[in-house]
C-alpha cells in the first residue's frame, strides 16, 4: 500500500512556511491595508527576502527554478491571507513567465535576475478602456520610427494591476493595423518604467500613470490606467525580440493558460479562508440554545464548502501538473479557472451568511473577504468567458 | 564557539491530540512539524552568531526520534544550523524524560558543545524538563525558561522568566539553556534555505555508535510508568463582580487582591 501524500516533501516544507508567514503577518495587518487602501509595503519586503518572488524563475538567474504546481500552492497559501497579496506576485509570475518562455537570452539576463529578488516587479496589461474580454479589439499602438528604427507607443491602457510600483509593464500593442485577421498585427513590448513614479522622465518618458482606481475590494495593490504618449522602445524590447513582432497576442494567450491556474489557486486560498473563518463562528455563536453549527441548515453549508473547495483544489493542481509535465492544458486551466473563481465567490457568500449581521460588519473578516472575491470572477477572463473557451474546446475535440 | 540546539519533532498544532487509551502514549499519527518552542532556540543560535560578541564556529541541530523525525531536523537546518545529527534506533522508543535526556546526554558527548539550547517545553508531552536532565548527565549548569542572553567569552548572563518579574543569572558556559518564547521571534526560512536544507550534512546515529547503554533507554528503560491518564480538572470559575457602583467595585477588587497579598 502507498502512503497517500498530495505534496512532495518540499511542497510541504514551503507551505508550511508561507502558512505561518500568512497566518503571522498577513492576516492580522491585512484589514489595516484595506481599510487604508495602502501599498502593503513591509510584507512585500519580506516577501522578497523569502525569495516569493523568484518561485519559478531558473536558478540560474537566481530564482527556484519550482514548477507551477509549488507555485499553485504557496499563490492558494497567500491568497488564504488576503488575495491582495497574490495580486502583487501574480502579474510578476506572469511576467517572468513571458520572458522565460519568449524572451531573447539578452532580454532574460537583464531582466530576470533582478525579478528573481523582487528588485523590479512587472505588471502586464491587454485590457483597455473599451476593450476587456475581446483582446483582439485593442486599440493602442506601436509604430517603428524609420529614423531610429525604435518603436513609439501610443494609447491608453486599463486595470492594470502593479501599474504604479512595477518597474517593468508587459504591454500589448497593434503593431499592424490592417492584420487579419487582427491578432496577427500585435506584439508584447517590454515597458520599463521608474516604480512608484507617475510621470515618468528620461529614457522613459511618455508613460504616464494616473491615479489608482478606487475599488470595491482588492485593496492595498493599486490598479491603474496607463497612458503610452511617444514612449519609446528599442525593438530589443519586443517580446522575443524581432522575431516576436505579431506574436504578442499568442504570447500573451499562452501566459494566460498559467494565469489561469494562478487565479484559480487564489479562489482556492480564498474559499478555504471563508470556510475556516465559517467553521470556528458557526461553532462560537449560539441560537435557539445550541451553536449554530449543530443546526443542520448550517453544518450542510459547510459541507458543501467543503466539498467545493477540495474539487476546485484538485482540479487546479491537476491542471497544474498536466503543464508542468508537457501536457496540453488549456481546457483544464479554463475550468479550474471557472470552478475556482467561482467557488471563491460561493464560499465566501456562505460564509457570510453563516455570520449574520456580524458578517456585514467591517469587525469581521468575511466582509472583506466578501469585497474581495468578485474580483476572481472578472480577472483573466470571466466566467462567461471561460465557458465560451471550454464550450470551443470540447467542440473541437468532440467533432462529429 | 559550537551551539547544539535540540529539536523534537511534534504533532501539527492543527491535529487534534489524542491519547492513545492502549499504550497510554500520545497518538502521533498525522502531520507533524518541528516542536515551535525548538525555533527560538535555533533563532537565539542565529542571533549569537549573529551578534559578534563571540565567534561560533557552527550550529548543530540533534535530534532523537524515529525516522520521520528528519523533517524536523531539515527545518532546523533551513532556520539556520549549518548541520544536522539525528540519534535513532529502535532500541530509544518508548523512553520517558530521564531515558530521554540520558540519550540525548550522550548524543551531546559526542559533539562537545560549549552551549545546549533548546525550548522549553515541547509542543506535545510538555514536560519542561529535558533541559535539566540532559545537564545533569553532561554536568553543566543549567538554567530554564530564559528569555533574554547575552553572550560574552566563557558565560553568560540571562533573564530567565520567574513567578514574579525575572532573575537575572550570570552562568558559566559550557550550559544547558532552555528558552521561552519570548525571547525571540523566529525568522522565516527562505525558499532557498529550505530547498538548500536537504543538502546540507545529516549524521543519523544508533545507541552505539555514542556509548549509550541500552538498559537505560526504550520501555525497559524508563522508570516511570503511566498508570492512568485523566483530563485535568476543569478550572474554577472566576469571581466575577457586577459593577453598579464604580467607587464600590473598585473597593471589592483592592479588597480581593489585598486578601491574597497581590498589592
Ligand atoms: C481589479 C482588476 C484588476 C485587473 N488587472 C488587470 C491587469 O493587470 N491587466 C489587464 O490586462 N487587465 C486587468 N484587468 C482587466 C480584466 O482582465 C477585464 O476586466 C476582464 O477581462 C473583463 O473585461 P471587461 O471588464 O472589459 O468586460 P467586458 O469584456 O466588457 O465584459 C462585460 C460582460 O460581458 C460578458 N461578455 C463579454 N464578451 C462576451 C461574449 N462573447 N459572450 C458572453 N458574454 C460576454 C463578460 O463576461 C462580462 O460579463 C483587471 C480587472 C480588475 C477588475
Amino acid at each position: 500500500m502507498a502512503p497517500y501524500e498530495d505534496k512532495t516533501e518540499i511542497q510541504k516544507d514551503i507551505t508550511e512556511m508561507v502558512h505561518q508567514f500568512v497566518d503571522e503577518q498577513i492576516i492580522p495587518n491585512a484589514e489595516h491595508f484595506d481599510h487604508e487602501d495602502t501599498f502593503p509595503e513591509a510584507i512585500v519586503e519580506q516577501m522578497k527576502e523569502l525569495g516569493l518572488f523568484g518561485v519559478t524563475i531558473p536558478e540560474q538567474y537566481g530564482g527556484m527554478g519550482l514548477d507551477l504546481t509549488t507555485y499553485a500552492m504557496i499563490v492558494e497559501e497567500l491568497s488564504r491571507g488576503w488575495i491582495s497579496i497574490s495580486g502583487v506576485v501574480n502579474t510578476h509570475f506572469i511576467g517572468s513567465y513571458l520572458l522565460m518562455k519568449f524572451g531573447t537570452e539578452e532580454q532574460q539576463e537583464y531582466f530576470l535576475p533582478k525579478m528573481a529578488t523582487g528588485e523590479i516587479r512587472a505588471a502586464f496589461s491587454l485590457s483597455e478602456p473599451e476593450v476587456g474580454s475581446d483582446v483582439q479589439g485593442i486599440k493602442a499602438t506601436a509604430k517603428r520610427d524609420p529614423a531610429s528604427g525604435d518603436w513609439v507607443l501610443d494609447g491608453q491602457k486599463m486595470w492594470v494591476t502593479n501599474g504604479l510600483g512595477s518597474g517593468v509593464v508587459f504591454v500589448l500593442m497593434r503593431t499592424d493595423p490592417k492584420a487579419d485577421p487582427p491578432h496577427r498585427g500585435m506584439s508584447c513590448f517590454i515597458t520599463e518604467k521608474t516604480p512608484w513614479v507617475e510621470q515618468n522622465e528620461g529614457a522613459f518618458a511618455g508613460l504616464e500613470v494616473p491615479p489608482k482606481i478606487k475599488k470595491m475590494g482588492y485593496k492595498g495593490v493599486e490598479s491603474t490606467e496607463l497612458i503610452y504618449s511617444g514612449y519609446r522602445c528599442p525593438e530589443a524590447r519586443i517580446l522575443g525580440g524581432a522575431e516576436g513582432i505579431g506574436r504578442g497576442f499568442s504570447q500573451m494567450m499562452d501566459a494566460l493558460e498559467v494565469g489561469r491556474v494562478n487565479v484559480a489557486a487564489r479562489g482556492v486560498g480564498i474559499a478555504q479562508r471563508a470556510l475556516e473563518l465559517a467553521l470556528r463562528y458557526s461553532q462560537e455563536r449560539r441560537t435557539f440554545g445550541k451553536p449554530i453549527a449543530q443546526h443542520q441548515a448550517i453544518q450542510f453549508k459547510l459541507a458543501d464548502m467543503a466539498t467545493q473547495i477540495e474539487a476546485a483544489r484538485l482540479l487546479t493542481l491537476k491542471a497544474a501538473r498536466m503543464k508542468d509535465a508537457g501536457v496540453r492544458s488549456d481546457l483544464e486551466a479554463g475550468m479550474a479557472k471557472l470552478l475556482a473563481s467561482e467557488t471563491g465567490k460561493e464560499c465566501v457568500e456562505q460564509s457570510f451568511r453563516i455570520h449574520g449581521g456580524y458578517g456585514y460588519s467591517k469587525e469581521y473578516e468575511v466582509e472583506r473577504l466578501y469585497r474581495d472575491a468578485p474580483l476572481l470572477l472578472i480577472g483573466e477572463g470571466t466566467s462567461e468567458i471561460q465557458r465560451m473557451v471550454i464550450g470551443k474546446k470540447l467542440l473541437e475535440r468532440n467533432r462529429i | 564557539m559550537k551551539i547544539c540546539c535540540l529539536v523534537k519533532e511534534v504533532p501539527d498544532a492543527a491535529v487534534q491530540k489524542r491519547i492513545d487509551a492502549g499504550t497510554k502514549r500520545l497518538d502521533r499519527s498525522g502531520e507533524r512539524t518541528l516542536n515551535p518552542f525548538d525555533t527560538h532556540g535555533i533563532e537565539a543560535a542565529m542571533q549569537i552568531r549573529e551578534g559578534g560578541a563571540v565567534a561560533v564556529d557552527e550550529i548543530v541541530a540533534v535530534t532523537m526520534g524515529p525516522d520521520t523525525a528528519v523533517r524536523a531536523l531539515h527545518k532546523s537546518v533551513a532556520l539556520g544550523a549549518d548541520r544536522s545529527l539525528h540519534l535513532s534506533d529502535p532500541a530509544l522508543s518508548g523512553s520517558d524524560v530521564c531515558a530521554t535526556g540520558y540519550a540525548l546526554a550522550k548524543a551531546l558527548e559526542t559533539e562537545q558543545p560549549d552551549l545546549v539550547l533548546l525550548g522549553q517545553q515541547s509542543d506535545d508531552g510538555e514536560c519542561y524538563t529535558i533541559g535539566a536532565v540532559v545537564a545533569d548527565h553532561l554536568k553543566m549548569p543549567s538554567l530554564t525558561q530564559v528569555i533574554k542572553m547575552d553572550v560574552s567569552e566563557g558565560k553568560l548572563v540571562c533573564q530567565r522568566q520567574a513567578e514574579y518579574g525575572y532573575d537575572t543569572v550570570e552562568i558559566a558556559l559550557p550550559a544547558v539553556i532552555s528558552v521561552g518564547d519570548a525571547i525571540n521571534e523566529p525568522r522565516y526560512p527562505s525558499l532557498k534555505a529550505i530547498m538548500g536544507a536537504k543538502k546540507k550534512p545529516l549524521d543519523t546515529k544508533g545507541t552505539g555508535d555514542v556509548g549509550i547503554d541500552p538498559s537505560q533507554v526504550g520501555e525497559a528503560g524508563s522508570k516511570t510508568q503511566v498508570l492512568g491518564i485523566n483530563p485535568p480538572p476543569p478550572k474554577q470559575s472566576g469571581e466575577i463582580i457586577e459593577d453598579e457602583d464604580t467607587n464600590e467595585t473598585v473597593e471589592k477588587i483592592v479588597a480581593w487582591l489585598e486578601e491574597r497579598k497581590l498589592i
